[in-house]
């Protein structure tokens, strides 16, 4: 059997007090896209809730682990062999009611609320509606129009030409507007989407809203935020739907209530 | 056997045990003469566990190699590579690596790695070889079904290598395989006939795997040496026999879920695919299926996967720390309740992959809930490993060095999965590199230094001979931080929202901050995958020029090492050895030496249970 002898003994003590001295000094820096809704606050928060509980525990096990190595690879005897049932069952307890502290409890006081929020309750009253298909590679886009109504599409009517299949003769869809890879909202306004896909999975990625919701064909999923931020933001695909994942991109054009107004009384109907 | 068949009657199952007991003590006495019969087709557990782990070591380096490609072409997306085009004239054309060559890449690196290597190694090769040495049996429950497992195994591993040469190429929908993606040929070229190998490579792997789960469980609840309670058996068998029954109850459904998608793809059923599907300028005939099945399918396996792999993992580091640190673990029997909570836990929390995915979000709910509480278990076991340091005398050989690693990766790879298991939260993080460094901390690395550290330990008893530890050292320091910038970078990367499976970030103005970490994080994988050649050449150069190993190299407690090394055919000569204590004698006050093995009885030394 070798000696005790060797580098290890300050080495790794150093190599894992020194992690979380990295993660804390990267933890610091900004790395989320900056915010621009309002329920992404609730998922900031919750996020950073977590980098400090969970990073918390991570810096502290691994200070303990690191001198434990340090210590006790310089001892010349076993100092302490076995613990009594009663001690194992004691450090077990404590460590059930840390984590149910920390991890249970982030999740009832703050994710439960914000998910609650996005989910139970129906999208506000004064929501913008819009439809969102996705397909291999692009976005489509659908506002209803200014009679508030999306037309009839029928699986039946998709062609190259007709990329929803929108039904020409429902009056509901003649002043539906139809848009490719660009999103116009209002700032400050609910936005309700309707978000299908009609060949493979996808996932509508608005990074800077903290949005992501797969994009399921066979199923029209809802969800709603509110852009809060003036400005043009990327939108991306976040599930593998082909050679193409990684050029699906849209953009979110987020401007003021008169422009949008203005803007979708110019934009000409899709028939 | 009484206890299991209640039906038998008592005398019956004597006479049972009495005639299994002659088959044994035939068995060993006949070794199998030839090459063939000894090393090829062998039903001796021992070779087949070595079959095993060569068989994950040949996947190992190809699924790695995979790995670089992807790395090379994340860092240099517009680089052109003339060297590469002659290796792959189709995914390479012109040195510019295709988009569709990137996916099958990304898909065959994490089917090959997960099932093929860790599987293989973690599981089927160091479980077959140490599950009868350690709790005393001659071979396992039924050799014959021991080398079926293998054979088939070896198949799956052919026909998913196979996929590459197809036209189309190799399966390009991910390891998770989603359809409406994974199940219509126009969606992807390797849709195509790759796809279907790689179904079929999946659902052969399972029946081997399903095959050694049966082996494990009877072996651990039948074959046990006399003495050897249930309560006395080592935390590697313990895990090993908690991932075989996990195995077994969570693989079928993804069986069943790969024929199914066989047959959407090959017989115009549509149990994946809805109405209404649309490709290029022609209308799908299918209607009635949702892509959401198969999601569930997968996870209600894919889930229990991690700890299947995960478990063995910490069960070496448990029974790896105990001679170096010439201490008991802590808190073995909370460590065992701990590991059937995460295990029964486990089967329930599958959703958790799903948060996004359209499932009801008042089921995603309950999935976080569940997937918190399973943090708890998972605290206790590791705090059981840290807190075993406390009191030792630690010595540092490379075994013990990848399993104090495993204690770190545990942690933070854990502390990972609250992210993520915090459904909220995971509306960012989802389909991000967060994910992607996450789960290799977890599924790849607690697991991949557990694997070594069991083969830095178990190296000297399976081919008597002493592994190099200087080099392995080396191999250790690389392999670690090289691990922990690569895939912790991916965690900040994963912050800053950068989406997993790009073949390129260049189109996304938001993502550019995150190229100059792509170049470094890249750097240091080629470095971690050459270090990686330092432990093959260390345990080939071993095999035949290593120092030889005496029966008990590490003066530990456990049965194997109470066996010659390499053990003989048939593990125990004439006598199977009696247990008298609990796996973890170590410093024990009156003892003679400060490890008393297994089978010391009372008289000569004190017995602790």
């Amino acid at each position: 059997m070798e000696t005790r002898t060797g580098s290890e003994r300050w080495l790794l003590p150093l190599v894992l007090w020194l992690l979380p001295v990295v993660v804390v000094a990267l933890g610091f820096k900004r790395w989320l896209p900056p915010l621009a809704s309002e329920h992404g606050a609730g998922i900031d928060r919750m996020l950073y809730y977590l980098m400090f509980t969970v990073g918390g525990l991570f810096v502290v096990g691994h200070l303990v682990l690191g001198y434990f190595i340090w210590r006790f690879s310089r001892t010349k005897r076993v100092t302490h062999r076995l613990t009594s049932p009663k001690v194992e069952r004691r450090w077990s307890l404590s460590l059930i009611i840390l984590m149910t502290l920390v991890a249970e409890g982030g999740v009832f006081i703050i994710s439960l609320p914000v998910w609650g929020k996005l989910y139970a309750d129906p999208p506000p009253a004064d929501a913008v509606s819009i439809e969102i298909t996705a397909e291999q590679f692009a976005w489509n886009i659908r506002y209803p129009g200014l009679d508030g109504k999306f037309g009839r599409t029928d699986p039946q009517l998709l062609s190259l030409n007709n990329p929803v299949g929108l039904d020409e003769n429902d009056p509901a869809a003649r002043d539906d507007l139809l848009l490719l890879n660009v999103i116009y909202l209002p700032v400050n306004r609910p936005v309700h989407i309707r978000l299908r896909s009609k060949d493979v999975l996808h996932s509508f990625f608005l990074p800077h809203h903290r949005v992501k919701q797969d994009a399921v064909p066979g199923m029209t999923i809802s969800i709603w935020f509110v852009p809060t931020k003036i400005g043009t933001y990327e939108l991306a695909c976040a599930e593998l739907c082909g050679f193409g994942h990684f050029q699906m991109k849209g953009i979110l054009r987020v401007v003021s209530p008169e422009e949008f107004e203005q803007w979708i009384q110019e934009e000409p109907s899709y028939f | 056997m009484a206890g299991l068949s209640g039906h038998v009657n008592f005398c019956e199952c004597l006479q049972e045990r009495r005639n299994m007991a002659e088959v044994q003590e035939a068995q060993h006495t006949h070794e199998p003469v030839g090459f063939v019969r000894r090393y090829i087709f062998s039903t001796d557990h021992k070779v087949i566990g070595i079959q095993y782990l060569l068989t994950a070591m040949f996947v190992a380096v190809v699924a790695g190699l995979l790995a670089m490609l992807i790395r090379l072409q994340l860092a240099w997306p517009d680089a052109k590579w003339p060297l590469l085009e002659k290796i792959f004239p189709v995914g390479m054309e012109g040195g510019v690596m295709n988009p569709d060559f990137y996916l099958a890449l990304v898909t065959m690196h994490g089917t090959l790695m997960v099932f093929f290597v860790i599987s293989f190694a973690l599981v089927s090769g160091i479980g077959n070889y140490i599950i009868p040495l350690q709790i005393g049996a001659r071979d396992m429950a039924f050799p014959f079904l021991n080398m079926l497992s293998y054979w088939v195994g070896l198949l799956a591993t052919l026909v998913m290598f196979a996929s590459f040469f197809v036209e189309g190429g190799a399966a390009g929908s991910g390891w998770t395989a989603y359809p409406p993606l994974s199940a219509v040929p126009e969606a992807s070229p390797g849709s195509g006939m790759g796809q279907t190998l790689w179904l079929l490579g999946m659902a052969l792997f399972i029946v081997s795997f399903t095959m050694g789960g049966l082996n494990y469980f009877a072996t651990v609840v039948n074959l046990r040496t006399k003495g050897m309670s249930m309560m006395r058996l080592p935390m590697t068998i313990w895990c090993l026999f908690i991932a075989a029954i996990l195995g077994l109850l969570a693989f079928p459904p993804l069986t069943a879920a790969a024929i199914l998608l066989l047959f959407d793809r090959h017989g115009g059923t549509s149990f994946f695919l809805p109405a209404g599907l649309f490709f290029g300028d022609k209308l799908l005939p299918h209607a009635g299926g949702t892509p959401l099945l198969w999601q569930h399918l997968f996870w209600f396996l894919g889930h229990p996967e991690v700890y299947i792999l995960l478990l063995p993992a910490l069960g070496i580091a448990f029974d790896v720390l105990p001679p170096f640190i010439r201490k008991p673990i802590f808190g073995y029997r909370m460590s065992i309740y701990s590991l059937g909570a995460v295990g029964a836990l486990s089967m329930v929390v599958w959703g958790h992959h799903m948060f996004v995915s359209g499932m009801s979000p008042y089921l995603g709910e309950f999935f976080s809930i569940g997937t918190m509480i399973i943090t708890i278990p998972s605290a206790i076991i590791g705090l059981n490993l840290l807190a075993s340091l406390w009191g030792a005398k630690i010595r540092f050989t490379t075994a013990m060095l990848f399993a104090l690693a495993v204690i770190s990766l545990f942690g933070a790879g854990g502390f990972g999965g609250i992210f993520l298991g915090t459904a909220t939260a995971d509306i960012f993080l989802h389909d991000t590199y967060f994910v992607v460094g996450h789960f290799h901390f977890m599924i790849a690395g607690v697991t991949l230094f557990g694997l070594f550290a069991g083969i830095y330990y178990w190296f000297p008893k399976m081919f008597g001979r002493m592994m190099n530890e200087r080099w392995g050292k080396l191999h250790f320091w690389f392999t670690l931080i090289g691990y922990y910038i690569v895939f912790f970078g991916m965690h900040f990367q994963g912050f800053g929202g950068m989406p997993r499976r790009y073949y390129s970030f260049a189109k996304y103005e938001y993502l550019q901050g995150m190229q100059g970490m792509n170049v470094f994080i890249s750097i240091c994988a080629f470095f971690m995958a050459a270090a990686q050649f330092v432990f093959l050449a260390n345990f080939f150069w071993s095999l035949w020029k290593g120092p030889k190993a005496e029966r008990n190299p590490w003066q530990a407690t456990t049965l194997e090492w109470m066996a010659p090394s390499p053990p003989p055919h048939g593990n125990w000569g004439d006598v199977q050895p009696v247990v008298h204590r609990w796996p973890y004698e170590y410093s024990l006050p009156g003892a003679p030496a400060d490890f008393t093995p297994q089978t010391v009885s009372p008289a000569e030394a004190k017995v602790t249970w």
